[in-house]
């Protein structure tokens, strides 16, 4: 059994490839991934990401919850609408979910969490709310979400929902929501350009969605949302991370919320010990500009500092669109840094590549 | 679908082959197959002069989603290959059957050409494959 979002029907008129993801049925491509990937670094898309998770938390305690379950600090959400990017972490320090917390108002919360672990994620926080007096946590399987991304995406939107809109969003900086109507639009996003995330009633999703194609904002499917993230340097779950892996190994070291010393979330001390230690591995970027593609598990070796060769694994890996030649995240020993040269196994040969910083892309340009 | 020209043989593994005046075969993937692989990207082809061998390796196809073996489908040398997809891929999603062929094969001998499919057996397989 395939779920499907209450957009299902405008991506079959759309010509969206459907494919299974996490249980649900969701376009892959609308006919060209490089397209598509393309229109939203020149220009807008829009991308059906409701089946994400999108939970509210509501009652007095809440905050004092997430102290305890978010590994980024929830206090730095001081101003209502402001959103948060935190990992959540098992005991052991490892990564049950990546997520953003969206701060409504005192008594109200709302996260947005992946499809994949949608039910472990529910299950650990309605777990650890049990300890706290007054929470309740609400699934909104009643919500749609709408992406709308691209150096045209306010723009579009605008045009294509009115101008009550570019009043109440136009002032919003990145990573903030406000709520206009049934609409709740946050600067939020998973393609390193500028836009919006809609969070709306399902069914008002497939009208909304009719409204920006009719101002030109292009389909997008699952398939240059990744590209899209990966250029971006973003990491993806169950990926890049997992809950063998710690946000110091992910590369998300800028996560966690330390201080301060006192806020004892789940999974802090064994971070502590981890850091103390130094972590053994973390995430490099690499590009390769020769024939071939980089991809996911190709395995990667490294010049050690005595000589040895140490090895790595990609974790997410691609042609990137916008530079035309492959980049990769690649999980590497911690001594690895940028400069330095590598080789990866690409189907049996082995190709010369270079450990670059990541985001390999940002608002549509090279970072490189 | 899928475009399958009454022409052209076919084998399971989605290439076509066309049997030309001179006695040679042009060779490339079929509609089907780049409409499942997606945006072409990366595209390796054999060399003038390679020897090629029934269901072996030959070439290899890289699109956004994922890399696949192109596999001979009849034993036979090289002629010629085709530079513009590997200078240009996506022209293999454009026009698999024209612009978008692979290589040119003198063959061994004519044995193998019985044993490749017509245009109905091909489509009755990707039918059968797609549900």
């Amino acid at each position: 059994m395939s779920l499907k979002t209450p957009l299902y029907d405008k991506h079959i008129e759309m010509g969206g490839k459907m494919v299974d993801f996490a249980g649900w049925l969701m376009p892959v491509h609308f006919g060209s991934q490089i397209g598509e990937h393309n229109a939203v670094r020149q220009d807008a898309g829009m991308f059906d990401v409701s089946h994400m998770t999108v939970t509210d938390l509501k009652g007095a305690d809440v905050r004092d919850m997430l102290r305890l379950l978010l590994a980024n600090n929830v206090d730095k959400l001081q101003d209502k609408g402001k959103a948060l990017y935190s990992c959540m972490l098992n005991s052991d320090g490892g990564i049950l979910d990546d997520l953003i917390v969206y701060y409504l108002d005192d008594n109200w919360f709302r996260i947005v969490s992946n499809a994949a672990t949608r039910e472990k994620d529910i299950r650990w926080i309605e777990n650890l709310a049990k300890d706290f007096g007054d929470i309740s946590v609400l699934e909104r399987t009643d919500l749609a979400m709408i992406a709308v991304q691209g150096p045209n995406a306010k723009e579009k939107t605008y045009a294509a929902l009115g101008d009550a809109l570019r009043e109440h969003t136009e002032a919003l900086k990145p990573f903030y929501a406000a709520t206009v109507g049934d609409l709740f639009i946050a600067t939020t996003g998973y393609t390193g350009e500028t836009g919006f995330e809609i969070i709306l009633p399902g069914k008002a999703a497939a009208f909304t969605w009719q409204m920006l194609a009719d101002k030109g904002v292009k389909p997008i499917g699952l398939g240059a949302r990744d590209t899209l993230r990966l250029e971006a340097g973003m990491a993806l779950y169950g990926s890049d991370m997992d809950e063998t892996i710690s946000p110091l190994e992910a590369g998300l070291d800028w996560t966690i919320g330390w201080s301060p010393d006192d806020r004892n979330f789940v999974g802090r001390s064994s971070l502590e010990l981890q850091k103390k230690e130094g972590p053994k591995q973390g995430i490099v970027g690499i590009v390769f500009k020769g024939k071939g593609i980089l991809r996911r598990h190709q395995e990667v070796s490294f010049s050690g500092s005595d000589s040895d060769l140490v090895l790595g694994e990609i974790t997410s890996g691609g042609f990137s669109p916008t530079l035309n030649h492959s980049i990769a995240l690649v999980r590497a020993p911690a001594t690895v840094t940028p400069g330095s040269a590598c080789q990866v196994n690409i189907r049996g040969k082995m190709v010369d590549a270079e450990v670059v910083k990541y985001p390999f892309v940002r608002n549509g340009k090279s970072c490189l | 679908m899928s475009e399958i020209p009454g022409e052209l043989k076919y084998t399971k593994s989605h290439e076509w082959v066309r049997i030309n005046d001179d006695g040679s075969v042009t060779i490339g993937i079929t509609d089907h197959a780049q409409d499942l692989m997606g945006d072409m990207v990366y595209i390796e082809l054999p060399e003038v002069g390679d020897n090629l061998e029934t269901g072996k390796e030959c070439a290899v196809v890289e699109s956004v989603k994922a890399a696949s073996d192109v596999y001979a489908p009849l034993d036979g040398e090289i002629l010629e290959v085709n530079e513009t997809i590997t200078e240009s891929p996506e022209v293999i999603n454009q026009n698999p059957y024209e612009d978008g062929w692979m290589f040119r094969l003198q063959l061994a001998d004519n044995a193998g050409l019985d044993s490749l499919l017509d245009a109905k057996a091909y489509e009755e397989i990707i039918n059968s494959t797609d549900q």
